[in-house]
């Protein structure tokens, strides 16, 4: 078992990230619509994401789980076949409005992938491309920003000696926890991991689990998966998706723990059953 | 026994191919050779070209490939993150440009070289000069140059662009920090192809920059190009033939040394941008 009392990490141990007794609402999700083209992949969803807590959303492939993610962020702007419809309010502000400055709202939201995605260059630009795109213009700043990235992300010392070194040089999990600390080290508020641990092997996997449980109560977290022990372990809250007639619906949210003990609807009891999916 | 003749046919295929190509070096080597000094090199052409050297026909060749490629390489950058990046499969300008590239890339350099005499030397006004030849021959290299380097672009994983994008980059930056460094393999290739072009070029210069070997004195003199003096030893003087070998032996290594520049410039860029 990893012994806590000599972790690397800087964020405290698990047991003392804030539990989500007072839920504050962060992004309202309403009646939100993704198609692409002529094809909807997910009609009007509407959730609420809480501050501070982690929200898995869970289903089978296909059913609009990381359309969902990329609304938020507005990466959807990068597909024109994409269109969104609904709303998506965070902090007061409408996401979806076109008068959004889609950079500055990334900077506060930010995005894991499935695949973990670092940059061709070396670690240490990986952390600092972002910070200087954002205007951090100190370079001393730059660098204590970056470690304290990797420090919260456990791999400073793994990675201290050899930050000149390319990214690409680092292991699957790694790479992942590197593209992790990219994210953190623009202080968003909320992230937005698509799959995060399925293209690793498990034991790398398992680490990227631990620091997503470290993250909760510093950052909102909201996290696909596929993993159903997975979303039991880490998230407060949990949407379940499904398709009818082609199309992606949220069919059940609510606290994670009521959802699989008690799912209100068939569909979630035979889904976290096993009987379908 | 068809295995055993087919394989024959690819190994006999291979075999002329390469004795081709060493004979034709070796030819290079034996009768060259014997008139290369470090006064050819240097001194000026005399008696046509028969006796003297390469030295102001060196100097022009280099100035040349310098226009061209402080012409191209911006210019044919450019056009390729516009096509790569800013037009979507469908877009219809884009395809028009593809589509014209890929015909001017198999149009003959004669006819470039008309196109830059009537457009450069007579239009522009810039006369049989080293400007109008080199930029004559940038026209001639772009279309595989542009089309070389939007292939690398393509070939970039949408990971990057995604993933600069969830990191609030502009679209400026994630190209010039992430897409256009991971391209730089492919940007050398198009690179060495074009300088390997225009390096041998003559047809286009004919009309352009014109065959005066006298050492130029600023871009807007006349200037022969090492291909050209090859063409005009061996077809028009009779007697330079041994001048032609061994300024063809200079024309060879001259390319060779050309692409391994451009290898290792490349290479550093890549390093420098992806470490530093």
């Amino acid at each position: 078992m990893t012994n806590y009392s000599e972790s690397p990490y800087t964020l405290g141990s698990i047991d003392e990230a804030v539990a989500c007794c007072a839920p504050k609402p962060q992004l309202k999700v309403r009646a939100l619509s993704v198609s692409y083209g002529d094809r909807r992949v997910l009609e009007t969803v509407s959730m609420d994401i809480y501050r501070g807590c982690i929200t898995a959303l869970i289903g089978p492939s296909g059913c609009g789980k990381t359309s969902l993610l990329t609304s938020i962020n507005r990466l959807t702007d990068m597909l024109p076949s994409a269109r969104v419809e609904g709303s998506v309010c965070f902090e007061g502000q409408e996401i979806l409005d076109t008068t959004v400055d889609t950079l500055r709202l990334r900077r506060r939201i930010g995005m894991i992938f499935q695949k973990p995605n670092p940059f061709p260059i070396s670690i240490r630009r990986n952390l600092e491309l972002p910070l200087r795109e954002h205007g951090v213009r100190k370079r001393s700043e730059r660098a204590s920003r970056a470690e304290q990235a990797l420090r919260d992300v456990g791999l400073w010392e793994e990675v201290k000696e050899r930050l000149d070194s390319s990214a690409l040089s680092l292991s699957g999990g790694q790479q992942q926890r590197l593209c992790i600390a990219r994210a953190l080290v623009l202080e968003p508020e909320i992230l937005l991991m698509d799959e995060p641990c399925s293209a690793l092997d498990p034991i790398s996997s398992a680490v990227v689990e631990e620091l997503i449980l470290r993250l909760r109560g510093r950052y909102t977290i909201v996290i696909v998966t596929h993993n159903l022990a997975q979303a039991k372990r880490v998230a407060n809250y949990a949407g379940f998706f499904w398709m009818t007639e082609r199309v992606g619906k949220l069919i059940e949210f609510g606290q994670c723990q009521r959802l699989f003990d008690t799912p209100a609807h068939a569909l979630t009891q035979a889904y976290v059953d096993g009987v379908r999916g | 026994m068809t295995e055993r003749l087919f394989t024959l046919a690819v190994w006999m295929s291979a075999a002329l191919v390469a004795v081709v190509l060493v004979w034709v070096i070796g030819d290079l080597v034996r009768l060259g050779i014997p008139h290369l000094s470090l006064d050819f090199l240097f001194a000026a052409p005399r008696d046509a070209g028969r006796n003297g050297g390469i030295g102001p026909i060196l100097v022009s060749t280099v100035l040349i490939i310098g226009v061209t490629l402080t012409a191209a390489l911006p210019l044919g950058l450019m056009a390729a993150v516009w096509l790569a990046e800013f037009t979507t499969r469908g877009h219809a300008l884009g395809k028009a440009i593809r589509l014209s590239l890929d015909v001017m890339a198999g149009v003959p350099s004669i006819v470039f070289g008309l196109f830059g005499n009537a457009f450069f030397s007579i239009y522009l006004g810039m006369g049989f000069s080293i400007l109008s030849g080199g930029l004559t021959l940038a026209c001639m290299i772009l279309p595989v140059f542009i089309r070389t380097c939007e292939v690398g672009l393509a070939a970039v994983t949408d990971t990057w662009r995604q993933g600069a994008a969830a990191l609030g980059m502009t679209r400026t930056a994630a190209i010039w920090h992430v897409l256009l460094p991971a391209a730089s393999p492919a940007i050398a290739a198009g690179m060495v192809l074009g300088i390997g072009r225009a390096t041998a070029e003559t047809a286009a210069l004919i009309f352009t920059s014109g065959y005066v070997d006298r050492m130029p004195e600023s871009l807007w003199d006349s200037g022969r190009s090492l291909a050209v003096h090859i063409y005009d030893l061996s077809m028009n003087i009779s007697g330079g033939d041994t001048a032609a070998d061994a300024a063809a032996l200079v024309l060879i290594t001259l390319i060779v040394l050309f692409n391994m520049l451009a290898q290792w410039l490349s290479d550093r860029w890549l390093h420098r941008r992806l470490v530093a």
